[in-house]
């Protein structure tokens, strides 16, 4: 409740003083000379309270009351404090339904593990539905998150250790300063060591002392850290008035040296960047396109309904999911044999039941393959109903591997890169490799002499196009930890697959290699550039245009075997 | 050649064969449609039951579907049984046209509700002008038209978009926007409105980015660390969110990825409810935001009979319910006690009584059915939680009344839209006195 009332007195307040931004400065001005920064000003003034009664008042309603509350376990200087504030902020922090009492409750089998906030007592086991979540906003998710940061300085993680630096980082104070260079003499990660630098340099850049702003610029130069660069680019800025707002020449040409080294960094991280971002996307039309590129590429059946083969592997690895929900994080490695069996059978089904009756005949393939894929659809959209299911994430393919603090990559899109490589070899290896391989390649090559010569072509056909077919099932595992899983997945794709086979050149598979590993790199430079809309525009008019150009592809098939 | 003439056979076969699939399948679509009685008052219903709207839009089928049913349970309206008459325009914005003819002139129902995209609407919009129609519109949408035919139980952009800004600007302290949607009517409307705002709110160009995607777009990542780029200048920055339908999804998980929470860059969506976030693992979504007239978590009597009605009704106790429900549900509720008002299901008549007749929200308070036929109702705003729902963080005090032409456009400052006599107009120019009959 007293949430809400304070919203609307400071509503009336900016209606009482029309001249809202001078207020504003005023305010700010006064935080500042009271050595606080503006979104102090905010914040409820601490309230002294016991422990007990602080973590009794988190259960209340009103976030300004949680807001002090926090405040009061920060300085309360008990122990358990930082548990109860993670819990907090992790969102494991409920209360009992029968006697109010504050726990931290962590999932366990079967229900959750309790642990008292107040006392640090283990409770046992209960069941979710009997505990009260505590809620939280974003302005007190901050507020707890600079408050564990201060905790959590000398902690034993590095990681713990290294977050906590850059949470204070955004918010330096003098008494954080001090803090940080007390933490700075006895650390030994060399990660953590940098940030700590970095935020030294910071508070350095606006000393007295010339030398040790110099040193500070310096320090800075090698940062790669935004706030680095926010506090060195008003060093550089002229103000209102066009004076330059550093009087100091020597240190104005120190900053702007600064500035380049650190913009020079960035741009060429950013490049590093968008190849990946490049070779994510192009990875993810390879999975789309490989199946094509044998059903299509190798036997020369159109088959729209390959993106529905895709869409019944993403399904395959929800109801994996579901048949598992306590081993999420195997989920995956089960769902892609599993996906491999369900759509190779179904495209083996339509290969017998409907393909094998019109082979040389694409326009009638195209028609009856696009009714199946509509088919299929339907069938989903009646068993799994029209809306999107979930797919939960692994844990490990969650977050992002961060190389430094402007290039992170996500694991979700490293791993798909990855496994699309695999997925590609592989198949490359049953073509070359294997006995299946070889009658493949006969039949594609010359139908009438592999029959000749003992080859069983019908089953050679059935085999190969579930081998496509269950290749579309594995990319569907693999996007559905990207896009939407549902009834309409298997048609976005449909396209792009079709556009990546042409344009590599029909039955190469190093081409469609090459082919989607390009587009996707292409399109990811265009992008920033020309926008999402119209950067696939662009690549679809250029494919266009190369096909007209070259219309057997990037690597056209040579050989007697094309002129039929 | 005698292999192919065998081919040709099989093949006729196959033909014949799909030949009878199709008339079984039309066969049972004909069967689904409810069978006419006597003496009923058609109600349609117009929403897509398949293609990509279908996620949203089946839900709200089935929403009138149980108004009627309780409606009828009660005894009917003026002593009649409603009757549903279901069509599927099946996300195709020309045969919502074509779906609403026929709804209008051979299955004559006395009113529709439907649509869910501006797009749909405009398309719409012509016919049941022309044939003197009347729909219930429950989606939030762009503002800037008002219909006599048309009533709008959805947010327009006051009540929606700029109480969320406003939130931003005056709690959060907000300084540097991004402004990202689909590439359609209803975002760049509201961005162009946003804009507006945001620049007379003294935003400098350069604070502002604005960017667009296709329909159900999913590789987000430059996007996203773009967004992250923007972010880094050291001035807090959010990012309003009109990004429609199911491209959120990998939007949130690419979010959620590449490290955005929402204490650093919080999103604030306009087209995300319990629906759309059921889809989803919403664990690293919790902070981030939504505003909207109404949330399933609101704690009130009226809430909690329509989720227990709901669940009933379509016998699932994990379905959600959402604010475009909510507004069906005062849509619906408003046209029963408008034609018992005036007697007749007749449009005119109906659609005099409708102006100034009120109904509880499912939040608390009353909505008011205004001149503009815009409703007046509470915003709220919302913060996800784990459990893919929301926990209110914020709410206006009292009523916000819709406001059908935007006073931070140029073109739409000085128009205003009044069904009642003496002006009767849906695009009047308060300064000119003048009429445009320019009703979209």
């Amino acid at each position: 409740m007293g949430f809400t009332t304070t919203r609307q007195r400071r509503f009336t307040l900016n209606h009482l003083f029309p001249h809202f931004r001078l207020t504003l400065i005023v305010c700010t001005l006064l935080a500042l000379l009271s050595g606080h920064n503006a979104l102090a000003d905010d914040a409820p003034p601490v309230v002294h309270m016991p422990y007990a009664d602080a973590i009794a008042a988190l259960k209340d309603r009103s976030f300004d009351l949680k807001a002090q509350a926090v405040d009061a376990l920060v300085q309360s200087g008990n122990p358990l404090a930082l548990a109860a504030l993670k819990a907090l902020v992790d969102g494991d922090l409920y209360y009992t339904q029968d006697d109010e009492r504050v726990v931290i409750a962590k999932d366990a089998s079967g229900g959750v593990l309790m642990t008292d906030a107040e006392s640090g007592a283990a409770l046992g086991e209960a069941v979710k539905r009997d505990l009260k979540k505590i809620v939280i906003n974003n302005t007190m998710r901050n507020q707890l998150r600079a408050a564990i940061a201060r905790l959590s300085l000398a902690s034993d993680n590095t990681d713990a250790r290294l977050s906590a630096v850059l949470e204070i980082l955004k918010d330096l104070t003098p008494e954080a300063v001090a803090l940080l260079r007390t933490a700075r003499e006895d650390e030994q990660n060399r990660r953590v060591r940098e940030a700590l630098d970095t935020a030294l340099a910071i508070a350095d850049v606006n000393a007295d002392n010339k030398r040790a702003r110099l040193a500070a610029i310096d320090e800075l130069s090698a940062s790669l850290y935004p706030e680095a660069r926010n506090v060195l680019v008003p060093l550089a800025a002229k103000g209102a008035d066009g004076e330059f707002v550093e009087p100091d020449a020597e240190i104005r040409k120190a900053v702007a040296g600064a500035i380049r080294i650190i913009d020079g960094k960035r741009e060429f991280y950013s490049t590093v960047e968008t190849v990946f971002f490049g070779l994510s996307l192009g990875s993810v039309l390879l999975l789309a396109a490989i199946g094509l590129a044998i059903t299509f590429g190798v036997m020369g059946v159109i088959n729209m309904a390959h993106g529905e083969l895709i869409m019944l592997g993403a399904y395959t690895t929800y109801v994996v999911q579901l048949l598992m929900p306590h081993h999420i994080e195997w989920s995956l490695l089960v769902a892609v044999p599993a996906a491999f069996l369900v759509a190779g059978l179904v495209g083996i089904a339509i290969e017998r039941g409907v393909i094998r009756f019109l082979y040389g005949r694409p326009l009638e393939t195209l028609l009856a393959t696009f009714g199946i894929s509509l088919i299929l659809q339907q069938t989903v959209r009646t068993i799994f109903s029209p809306l999107n299911r979930s797919v939960e994430t692994p844990q490990w393919m969650s977050g992002s591997l961060e190389i430094n603090s402007v290039l992170s990559l996500t694991y979700n899109r490293l791993y798909i890169v990855i496994f699309s490589l695999i997925v590609f070899f592989m198949l490359l290896a049953i073509l070359k490799k294997t006995r299946l391989g070889l009658q493949v390649r006969a039949v594609a090559q010359n139908r009438a002499m592999a029959r000749a010569m003992g080859v069983r072509t019908g089953w050679v056909d059935a085999l190969t196009f579930g081998l496509g077919s269950g290749i579309a099932g594995v990319a569907g595992v693999a996007l559905s930890q990207l896009t939407n899983v549902g009834p309409n997945l298997g048609q976005s794709y449909i396209i792009d697959s079709f556009m990546v086979v042409v344009f590599g050149g029909v039955g190469n598979l190093w081409g469609t290699l090459v082919g989607a590993l390009s587009l996707g790199v292409v399109n990811k430079f265009l992008e920033p550039w020309a926008g999402a809309v119209l950067a696939k525009i662009l690549v679809l008019v250029f494919i266009i245009l190369f096909i007209q150009k070259k219309p057997r592809g990037l690597f056209p098939q040579k050989g007697r075997a094309v002129e039929h | 050649m005698s292999v192919k003439t065998k081919h040709t056979s099989r093949a006729g076969m196959f033909a014949r064969a799909t030949g009878v699939v199709t008339v079984g399948v039309l066969g049972l679509a004909s069967m689904v449609l409810p069978a006419q009685a006597a003496d009923t008052i058609k109600v349609g219903v117009l929403h897509s039951l398949s293609g990509t709207m279908a996620i949203s839009e089946t839900t709200l089928k089935d929403t009138v579907l149980m108004l009627i049913d309780e409606q009828n349970k009660k005894g009917g309206v003026l002593g009649k049984k409603l009757e549903a008459v279901v069509v599927d325009p099946a996300s195709n914005w020309p045969l919502f046209a074509e779906k609403a003819r026929e709804l209008i002139q051979k299955d004559k129902v006395a009113v529709t509700f439907g649509c869910w995209t501006s797009v749909s609407r405009k398309s719409v919009l012509p016919v049941f002008e022309e044939l003197n129609g009347l729909l219930f519109y429950p989606v939030q949408y762009e503002g800037e038209e008002s219909s006599k035919n048309v009533f709008y139980t959805g947010a327009a952009p006051n009540q929606q978009a700029i109480p969320a800004v406003d939130y931003l600007m005056k709690d959060l302290g907000v300084k540097r926007w991004v402004l990202a949607g689909t590439d359609y009517v209803y975002p760049r409307t509201t961005n162009k409105i946003l804009e507006a705002y945001l620049k007379a709110k003294g935003v400098a160009d350069a604070d502002i980015m604005i960017n667009y995607t296709p329909f159900g777009h999913s590789d987000w990542q430059s996007i996203v660390a773009d967004i992250k780029k923007f972010g880094s200048t050291g001035k807090k920055t959010a990012v309003v969110s009109t990004i429609n339908g199911d491209a959120n999804v990998p939007f949130y998980k690419e979010l959620g990825n590449q490290g955005v929470s929402a204490e650093n860059i919080p999103v604030v969506a306009f087209s995300v409810g319990e629906e759309e976030l059921s889809g989803i693992d919403t664990k690293p979504l919790v902070g981030h935001l939504a505003a909207w007239n109404y949330f399933m978590s609101v704690d009130s009597k009226a809430n909690e009979k329509f989720i227990k009605d709901w669940h009933a009704y379509i016998k699932n106790p994990k379905r959600v319910t959402n604010d475009p429900m909510e507004a069906h549900y005062i849509g619906f509720n408003m046209w029963v006690k408008a034609v018992e008002k005036a007697g007749s299901t007749d449009t005119d008549k109906v659609e005099q009584a409708m102006i100034g007749l009120t109904f509880p929200n499912l939040t608390g308070g009353m909505a008011v059915m205004n001149k503009n036929h815009h409703l007046s109702k509470p915003v709220l705003i919302g913060e996800i939680q784990d459990n893919g729902q929301f926990a209110v963080v914020w709410e206006t005090k009292g009523l916000v009344e819709g406001d059908a032409w935007s006073d931070f456009l140029p073109g739409s400052k000085d128009i205003i839209a009044d069904w009642t006599a003496p002006i009767k107009c849906g695009n009047y120019n308060t300064k000119t006195k003048k009429c445009s009959g320019q009703n979209f």
